[in-house]
């Protein structure tokens, strides 16, 4: 199929519904909000429900009940709408209920405004609901992406059976660009712990109760081993020009894409920059990190945000080499050159 | 003449509520002196007079609490 | 001897044993009384008489129902507090030929989910609620409900609920029917035989209606929590007859057949 001109937030409807979800509950939020609008015309056109509920809380909620049927479930929101959600991420992981929620990341916090931002992800990627649990985080950097890490969310979201949260902010939610989009695949069947309402999943039972200490622990030991599993196998990162950087610039999503244009005028101003854009910011990309804190000089990571993922590459670094940051906050986005005299000034010049 | 009904009370099942005492429209119902397992006065037929009715089984919030009978025709 | 056959007894749609704990397993764990134990059974007699126990998924809320999916040997789906009416929005729309129930007691209907209960029965959701109101917060040891009666004591209204301090009690079935897509509500209690063969009806009514796609079907059980409000079981079944019933009015207030 030939490439389509979509927009971003259009991009991850289309590719929800070729990835086999029919089921789509959600409510408005700019920058999200032509996400629901393209749902309430593509998912009942594929012969699937579109709802739009009363609330985020509400939102999610359906989207437990749908999961736990055992159908591919999706939503989607900004910031102040995934801080409603987070009751009900908190007990999708408990009940280890798979769906995908898209996050378009707006300005915070409060109510802040609705231009780009990437402050949400502390409270997605740490896991802003109570108690022991993880979501997976895809960040894409374009509208390709978007399509395609939607797609990719609902396998992942099966196979751990769990949230998967598409974290993008709200210049690649609006932007438009060529997409090829993934073909179109049948809708699973839904898998045999779901509750179908039929004599063969009576038994099923779907909670995140377990009263027992013992019983909890266990449950919890068997989360964080499906969670080591994933941080073994779903590390995803892109490596720019990285072989001989002696300075790492480290972004994610619409960054990633200004910290390629900083690694070029670096290079052409005799700079050895290179970029590691992490894809997956949980399970994030520390082994990765690590091997470059063995040769390279520093890092610079560059967030729309006050500092939060900065905080797992530091991690990841562990103090081996200085941790440099840049954060642009409120809807501004750093030019190259901003970035590249801030790498001049903090980097070079203590050199 | 046997009555038309009879009633059987899963005395390790009640916990003594007494509602279906209270239910018993010919009151042939009554919590035992005894103590069940649990330390509950349970629930017992007199052993005479049950018509059938089964209001006690509705009003016995245990599941298997109580079984009504009723005379075969 | 004369032979006798049963006419009532345990309904097939109870698991057999609990799984629960070891030596309760044959018990529910509601109180001595508790009004939820009946309403179970009136909705397991139900099940059983409407033959879709195959189909049916209840969904249990947060409260001292939470275990429901103990004793109901149907699809279960344990849930958030308040949001049962959400969940049950989306598995009934997931898969319509399921029968979905969504139980809740008052502090999850009426208080945290207020909204996700309105907004359910105002699009007219084809799922049936049972709302069991026994004016207290059960499983948290006895605060006050949003259906709290005036001048009733509670721990959290330890000189009695005040309209002026607390609000009214509210009134769930009235708000409802102030909608037009729901297709049946109706407030039942427990308070004595008439009473509570008036709820079997009603509540087989409620699921009937589903089987038929009439639509959006509410029912609110006016029930005795006699630990919490410090009465003996039948003193607290006299309690519903006389009290509850004075401030929460019994009757139909929609029946439109589909």
């Amino acid at each position: 199929m030939a490439k389509q001109l979509a927009k971003g937030n259009e991009a991850a409807v289309k590719a929800a519904v070729a990835a086999g979800c029919r089921a789509f509950y959600g409510y408005p939020i700019t920058p999200a909000s032509e996400i629901a609008d393209a749902a309430a015309v593509y998912f009942p056109a594929a012969g699937g429900v579109f709802l739009q509920a009363e609330s985020e809380v509400a939102a999610i909620n359906m989207v437990y009940g749908a999961a736990a049927t055992g159908v591919r479930v999706m939503s989607a929101s900004s910031g102040p709408g995934i801080s409603l959600m987070q009751e009900g991420f908190s007990y999708l992981a408990g009940a280890e209920l798979p769906c995908v929620v898209v996050d378009v990341m707006r300005g915070g916090p409060g109510l802040g405004n609705i231009l780009p931002e990437q402050g949400d992800y502390h409270q997605v990627v740490k896991g802003g609901g109570h108690g022991n649990y993880r979501t997976l985080v895809l960040a894409p950097d374009s509208v390709q992406e978007m399509a395609d890490f939607t797609a990719l969310a609902f396998d992942l979201a099966d196979e751990y059976r769990n949230p998967v949260v598409v974290l993008a902010d709200g210049s690649i939610g609006q932007m438009m660009e060529p997409v090829q989009f993934p073909a179109p695949r049948p809708v699973r069947a839904a898998p045999p712990w779901a509750v179908t309402g039929e004599r063969a999943t009576r038994h099923n039972l779907i909670t995140s109760i377990h009263l027992e200490a013992e019983d909890l622990e266990g449950h919890l030991r068997s989360l964080e081993a499906k969670y080591r599993r994933a941080e073994q196998r779903e590390v995803r990162a892109e490596s720019w020009r990285i072989e001989d950087a002696e300075i790492i610039l480290v972004g994610y999503g619409i960054v990633g894409r200004i910290l390629k244009a900083v690694v070029g005028q670096g290079r052409h101003h005799g700079l050895a920059l290179g970029l590691l854009r992490p894809i997956t910011l949980y399970p994030f990309p520390k082994a990765r990190l690590r091997a470059l804190a063995a040769r390279a000089q520093a890092f610079v990571v560059v967030e729309l945000s006050n500092g939060q993922m900065v905080e797992d590459v530091r991690l990841a670094v562990e103090g081996r080499r200085p941790v440099e940051f840049l954060g642009r906050m409120g809807g501004s986005l750093p030019s190259a050159e901003e970035v590249l005299a801030f790498v001049e000034e903090e980097v070079f010049s203590h050199a | 003449m046997a009555d038309r009904g009879s009633v059987e009370l899963n005395s390790e099942e009640c916990k003594g509520c007494g509602l279906c005492v209270e239910a018993c429209p010919p009151k042939v119902l009554k919590l035992s002196a005894r103590f069940n397992q649990y330390g509950y006065h349970p629930a017992e037929y007199t052993g005479a007079g049950c018509t059938g009715c089964g209001i006690c089984f509705f009003a016995c919030p245990e599941p298997g609490g109580i079984t009504v009978l009723r005379l075969a025709a | 001897m004369p032979e006798y056959a049963p006419v009532h007894a345990k309904p097939h749609c109870f698991y057999e044993r609990y799984e629960r704990k070891a030596e309760l397993q044959h018990q529910t764990h509601y109180c001595p009384g508790c009004g939820h134990g009946i309403v179970h059974k009136l909705l397991a007699q139900a099940i059983d008489g409407l033959g879709i126990q195959d189909r049916t998924i209840l969904v249990s809320p947060v409260g001292c129902s939470v275990f429901a999916y103990y004793y109901f040997d149907v699809g279960n789906i344990q849930v958030a507090h308040g949001r049962a009416p959400a969940v049950a929005t989306a598995v009934k729309r997931s898969r319509p030929e399921s029968i979905v129930i969504s139980y809740q007691g008052d502090g999850d209907l009426a208080a945290i989910g207020s909204a996700e209960i309105l907004h359910a029965a105002n699009r007219g959701e084809l799922i049936t609620v049972i709302f069991v109101n026994n004016a207290i917060y059960g499983m948290t040891g006895g605060q006050m409900a949003p259906t709290t009666l005036l001048g009733m004591k509670t721990t959290t209204s330890p000189q009695g609920r005040t309209a002026a301090g607390e609000g009214f009690p509210i009134h769930v079935c009235e708000l409802l029917a102030s909608l037009e897509a729901p297709a049946f509500i109706e407030r039942v209690a427990l308070g004595n035989n008439q009473q509570i063969m008036r709820a079997a009806r009603v509540l087989r009514r409620a699921l009937e209606n589903q089987v038929k796609g009439a639509g959006f079907s509410f029912v609110e059980v006016l029930a005795q929590c006699p630990t919490v409000w410090g009465m003996q079981p039948v003193e607290a079944q006299k309690f519903v007859r006389e009290k509850m019933t004075g401030t929460f009015a019994l009757g139909n207030f929609r029946d439109r057949r589909g």
